[in-house]
């Protein structure tokens, strides 16, 4: 009891405080740098979506292909149909987590490596569909002039209210993640990954919990893909390449995939050193990948096992001991 | 008629460039259980090696191509050494350790070759051979042709006729017991990295003067090397051979007929039918975890 009840307020505190300061912070910032944040916080639901899947030990190349998804349905329905955007966007989640409902009969009979392969060619042939056929997805240019949304004569162009926006609808599913992680199902996922003889033993259908990881991942980042495209006004096939989706490996990794902050941890850290290194646009590239290397080789815990590390000198950890 | 049959002979030379380009990937995948992201850049070096050596520098291609491979297969040895070795009990760590690699070459690239459009190297053989007025093959498709068959042989001899080829075969069916036999794993898999790369350099010497050379041009052959790997049977060479030149021939034909990114699509759709109906591929055999 006592484990839930005095650190669940300081929890809420350091919460408040930093919505309190997620809020106020835009307004002291550049023009470009309330981009920025904006990108960010989509970012953050991409990888915490990723964790989803990741939980269940398969990792899979799809991800940002499936953010894709979310966002040329999101962004067919409202240009092409002139339908709103607080209906595409609930319809842009629906259509990523159709599509991974959908492959997800051939993708998991496989495992390990071959699903890794098999999530890249399956998403790989999606984003080729986007280039080939022109009608309806516009080709290699992809689809521009995206109409923001409307709501009560806010003007969404300008990004204090985008993110005010984005920052709502990103809290909530993340706070829906987290649950969904800490609950009944959250934990037959772990116990998929680490234990997966014994689960299906105890009569848990391994192949049910490994879809439905997937799916509900999917249908978050189809609800991210739909929030970016909506701010940038533009899609495009490049925007979900494999670039991208190592730009998410890479954040989760180094981040940490053991915990749940690690992942936006990672995302938050690499994307402000992302920032910092966009005056050399050439080498950014060889930057993440040598960051990739170093960690996977010497900090395989992810930047989130130095703060355990850290944690472990603080007398407040260590109380257990005396 | 007449273009039916060169879509076919092209679909045949375009087999030799697949299957030198993939057999290497399954190599490496066969000994050490390592997805390398990184060989579609490993084949990209060794075309930018003949661009840089050959076409900027005047050197003879046939030493820029020595010369590939031997800056490729070093290459591959690096990895070997420094990445896939301390992550051998880690196969999701080689398969990232090999992400960032293929970041740092295509950044390289980038450096060497300037920014812009993509590189030409001037083909070494001109002239072209007719057959009958009506199959024409160019003398530097010939050549790739003749010099993949070449290299595909002198892999099949050193797989089955050496000892050497025995041990890095046992070491693929089985890493343990072939080190309970007294084979060094770690040197045959030091070796299976160095074949498979300098393979991957081979066939990017071959190709420059056949393509656009550009640093992302390996992600195209990484996509070939899974579909081929995947349909030929994980860890089956002569599987990796036979399915290269089936894809190939389809790829021609569709390419020919349609174009190229349906070509791809289709590929990818063929394997991931392939997952699902015979995971084992045209001649792999299951592997257990």
């Amino acid at each position: 009891m006592n484990k839930f009840s005095s650190p669940s307020i300081q929890k809420l505190v350091a919460l408040g405080g930093l919505f309190a300061f997620l809020i106020v912070l835009p307004h002291f910032l550049k023009y470009h740098h309330q981009d920025f944040l904006i990108f960010l916080t989509i970012n953050i639901l991409v990888v915490v979506s990723y964790r989803l899947v990741t939980l269940t030990g398969e990792w899979s190349l799809i991800h940002a292909v499936m953010m894709g998804v979310g966002a040329y349905s999101s962004a067919i329905l409202s240009k092409s149909f002139g339908i709103s955007f607080w209906i595409t966007l609930p319809l842009a989640g629906v259509a990523a987590g159709s599509m991974a409902a959908l492959l997800s009969y051939p993708l998991f009979r496989l495992t390990q490596f071959y699903f890794l392969i098999g999530s890249f060619a399956a998403g790989e042939a999606i984003r080729l569909c986007w280039i080939q056929f022109i009608q309806p997805f516009g080709g290699t240019g992809g689809i521009s002039a995206i109409p923001s949304p409307e709501l009560l004569n806010i003007d969404f162009l300008e990004p204090i209210p985008y993110f005010y926006l984005v920052l709502f609808i990103v809290s909530v599913c993340v706070f829906l993640l987290y649950r969904i992680e800490k609950s009944r199902i959250g934990l037959t996922l772990h116990a998929v990954h680490w234990k997966a003889v014994l689960a299906e033993s105890v009569g848990v259908n391994t192949w049910n919990y490994r879809s439905l990881a997937f799916i509900t991942g999917s249908l978050f980042v189809g609800l991210a893909g739909a929030l970016k495209v909506h701010y940038i006004g533009t899609v495009a096939p490049k925007q979900f390449d494999i670039g991208f989706m190592v730009f998410i490996l890479i954040w989760v990794i180094v981040g940490g995939y053991r915990t749940f902050y690690g992942a936006i941890l990672g995302a938050i850290i690499l994307s402000i050193l992302d920032e910092i290194f966009r005056g050399v646009d050439q080498l950014r590239p060889a930057i993440y990948g040598a960051t990739l290397i170093l960690f996977i080789l010497y900090l395989p815990g992810g930047l989130e096992s130095l703060l355990q590390k850290i944690k472990f000198f603080n007398p407040a950890k260590n109380q257990r001991f005396t | 008629m007449d273009l039916l049959i060169q879509t076919i002979v092209n679909g045949f030379i375009q087999s030799g460039f697949f299957a030198l380009a993939a057999i290497g990937f399954v190599l490496v995948f066969g000994v050490m259980r390592v997805v390398n992201f990184a060989h579609g850049e490993l084949v990209m070096i060794g075309a930018y090696t003949v661009w840089y050596v050959h076409a900027q520098n005047d050197v003879p291609y046939l030493v820029s191509v020595v010369l590939a491979i031997l800056i490729v297969a070093g290459l591959g040895l690096l990895m070997e050494r420094f990445l896939f070795r301390p992550m051998i009990d880690n196969p999701l760590g080689g398969l990232i350790c090999s992400i960032g690699v293929l970041f740092v070459l295509q950044v390289i690239a980038t450096y060497v070759g300037g920014e812009g459009p993509s590189k030409q190297v001037p083909p070494p053989y001109e002239g072209t051979l007719i057959i009958m007025d009506a199959i024409r093959i160019p003398y530097q498709r010939l050549f790739l042709i003749a010099i993949s068959i070449a290299a595909l042989i002198f892999l099949w001899y050193f797989l089955t006729r050496t000892k050497l080829g025995w041990a890095l075969r046992a070491v693929a069916l089985d890493r343990e017991a072939a080190t309970l036999q007294g084979i060094s794993a770690v040197k045959i898999s030091a070796i299976a990295i160095g074949v498979g790369a300098a393979l991957a350099g081979l066939s990017g010497a071959l190709i420059a003067p056949l393509t656009n050379i550009n640093p992302h041009m390996g992600h195209n052959v990484i996509i070939t090397a899974f579909i081929v790997t995947i349909v030929g049977g994980i860890g089956s060479l002569p599987g990796a051979v036979i399915a290269s030149v089936l894809y190939a021939l389809f790829h021609t034909f569709i390419t020919t007929y349609f174009s190229g990114t349906i070509a791809t699509i289709s590929g990818l759709l063929i394997m991931v039918l392939v997952l699902i109906i015979r995971p084992t591929g045209i001649m792999g055999h299951k592997f257990s975890e």
